[in-house]
């Protein structure tokens, strides 16, 4: 069973969902916000202490002035992992999330096992360009993030609420704070990705239209100890759309197999 | 009553068939659209109509500045005042204006307006504006800092004109350890500044505030709206302790007279549903990109859009007519529509469009002569 907490890292209230215990695992959340709990949590918090907390600004978690970029937004992860006094965590990110656990491990990789990359943004190959979210419309932005349109289908067909729309908005805000320019990139990134030194999973939709899949060659050549793996008939969303997949790669490379 | 001509510089050769083809007329169209030879030809229509409004009797002259786009071929506004000024000897001539937090580096504005105001010997008004939020697409720049952006650029803006440099400057989004203008602005302490806006709350408090009582221009709006929002700006004004002028108050509009109301309707239609339609029309994610407006201005127009629904409509003539979004008539009906908003507001800036869309040269030209001989005079007074 999962639970959502509410914390108060530093000095900020931030929502949080937790499942299972054992060895640490936080999930950093990409720019749709707080995710569903679903079979992908289920599955990984069944050998874990998952948490998957909302960042800042986002739905219904405080929104400083103070965080105005991806490093600030990794500075301050770094102050939660202090003030929780977690040890030999797995930090798992995704797309925006992952770009953020990417900063994150660069500037202190202490507190850390292991570092695993869903489809992260926060590098680029130059001449391929990122899909753009921010000018596609609200239709294509949910029909890009998937390779099977069922799943597209069944977002669009729902209504949101006014409560759903506001917070909603509020993660749109913050996540264009975060990524509108350099769109979905931090072109320093790149020189600092050999300070990561714990072993590095880079996972990938075959079929991502947002983040093309030739990204992970970057991230592979930049951390020592990393590998890449692709998932077949996949968008964006690895985890929600091949959760099965998507879990048993994390827990093979975990479980060292 | 102060008349400003005013005119967008639309390219008008655009082919319409293949603008259809995009999701705007903005950033996205591409731009083997556009033909050099034919920009060029625009370009001396647009200046000559402008030229030709002095002699007519207005008051300023006026361009602005939009980017990467079909609707407006003025990325850089005071190249076009530069112009202007060479060829005119009395007019004012305001941009409306310069997109502050576009730049990176706001001294530039500071300097080019300084320019301008000298080579004109004081004759320029200074417009500050954030820029559509389409031109945060073309820009790159991040809309969520666009509101203190504006505020920091203003302040370095204001201070490179008034205090005596050199000096430093620290915001949090501009820094300079150097602030000096060679040259300082012709006029003391600056060129009036003027606020062009769609009417955000937010926009109308920082304008009207006593430290500040910028002339505000309501662009492009319903007649409704737009008296509210000037009325908006009245009332900020006593609250803070002061009555606004008319001089404060103005109202941008498209206006096309002729001599029956039946002949300005039918040879303003084409111009007039271009410009909404084709060239002004943006779907909502290019014209409110997120942080653009604040999330509570955000929230009121998304349930706004929700109960109107989301496919923009098209308008048409008849209906900017009977919303008066556009003034378009006999002189006596436009006459009629401006005294009813002067009753109501007391607004004292008509900045009037009088070339819009893909409306003609000669049409334009019939227009602008007809709006000065007919109606200029009858509001004067």
């Amino acid at each position: 069973m999962w639970t959502m907490e509410q914390h108060r890292f530093r000095g900020l209230g931030i929502r949080s969902q937790r499942a299972g215990g054992g060895q640490p695992m936080l999930f950093l959340h990409g720019a749709a916000g707080l995710p569903l709990w679903s079979p992908f949590f289920e599955a990984l918090s069944k050998r874990y202490g998952l948490q998957v907390p909302e960042h800042p600004g986002f739905g219904a978690s405080d929104a400083p002035a103070w965080i105005r970029s991806v490093p600030d937004m990794s500075m301050y992860y770094l102050d939660v992992l202090d003030q929780l006094d977690l040890h030999d965590v797995h930090l798992i990110g995704h797309s925006l999330g992952g770009w953020i656990a990417a900063e994150l491990a660069v500037r202190n990789c202490s507190r850390l096992a292991s570092l695993t990359l869903i489809a992260p943004a926060g590098t680029r190959v130059k001449g391929v360009p990122s899909g753009d979210n921010f000018i596609w419309d609200p239709e294509e932005s949910i029909r890009n993030l998937f390779h099977d349109q069922r799943f597209a289908d069944r977002i669009l067909s729902h209504t949101e609420t006014d409560e759903e729309a506001d917070l909603a908005l509020n993660s749109r805000f913050m996540t264009a704070r975060l990524g509108w320019e350099p769109r979905w990139v931090d072109p320093a990134l790149k020189n600092w990705l050999h300070r990561i030194q714990v072993p590095t999973l880079v996972l990938w939709g075959e079929n991502d239209k947002l983040l093309p899949k030739s990204y992970a060659s970057t991230w592979q050549d930049n951390i020592a100890d990393s590998r890449a793996a692709f998932i077949p008939e996949c968008g964006h969303l690895p985890q929600v759309e091949k959760p099965a997949v998507t879990a048993s790669h994390i827990l093979d490379f975990l479980e060292g197999k | 009553m102060r008349f400003v001509c005013f005119t967008l510089m639309p390219y008008r050769p655009l082919d319409m068939a293949e603008r259809h083809k995009h999701r705007s007329a903005w950033v996205v169209l591409p731009n083997e659209l556009y033909d050099p030879e034919k920009g060029a030809n625009e370009y001396e229509s647009y200046i000559d109509h402008l030229v030709s409004a002095e002699a007519l009797g207005f008051d300023v002259v006026a361009v602005n500045e939009h980017h990467q786009t079909a609707y407006g071929l003025m990325p850089a506004p005071n190249l076009i005042a530069s112009a202007l000024i060479q060829r005119t000897k009395r007019v004012k001539i305001a941009v409306l204006g310069r997109a502050l937090p576009l730049v990176n580096n706001p001294i530039t504005i500071a300097e080019e307006f300084a320019m301008l105001d000298t080579l004109s010997r004081g004759r320029m008004i200074a417009g500050f504006v954030r820029g559509i939020g389409t031109e945060y697409h073309a820009t790159g720049l991040n809309p969520v800092f666009s509101h203190d952006r504006f505020h920091d650029a203003h302040d370095l803006i204001v201070q490179a004109w008034t205090r005596p440099g050199p000096f430093e400057f620290e915001s949090e989004n501009y820094n300079f350890r150097y602030v000096n203008l060679w040259p300082r602005p012709y006029q003391r302490p600056h060129p009036p500044i003027w606020i062009p806006s769609q009417g955000s709350a937010e926009t109308i408090d920082w304008a009207a505030h006593p430290t500040r009582k910028y002339p505000f221009l309501v662009t492009f709006s319903a007649h409704d709206l737009v008296a509210r929002y000037l009325n908006a700006y009245r009332d900020r004004a006593h609250e803070y302790g002061y009555e606004a002028s008319g001089d404060q108050l103005g109202w941008a509009v498209p206006i096309y007279v002729a001599d029956t109301d039946a002949r300005a309707r039918a040879e303003a239609k084409a111009g007039i549903e271009s410009l909404f339609n084709e060239f002004l029309n943006n779907p909502w994610q290019m014209l409110l990109p997120p942080g653009y407006t604040s999330l509570g201005s955000t929230k009121r127009m998304m349930k706004m859009r929700a109960a109107l629904g989301t496919r923009p409509k098209h308008q048409s003539i008849d209906t900017l007519m009977e919303s008066g979004t556009a003034l378009i008539g006999s002189p006596k009906t436009v006459i009629e529509k401006i005294e009813k908003m002067r009753e109501v507001t007391g607004f004292q800036n008509l900045v009037s469009m009088l070339q819009f869309g893909v409306l003609p040269d000669e049409l334009a030209k019939r227009n602008i002569e007809m709006f000065a001989s007919e109606v200029m005079p009858r509001l004067r007074g």
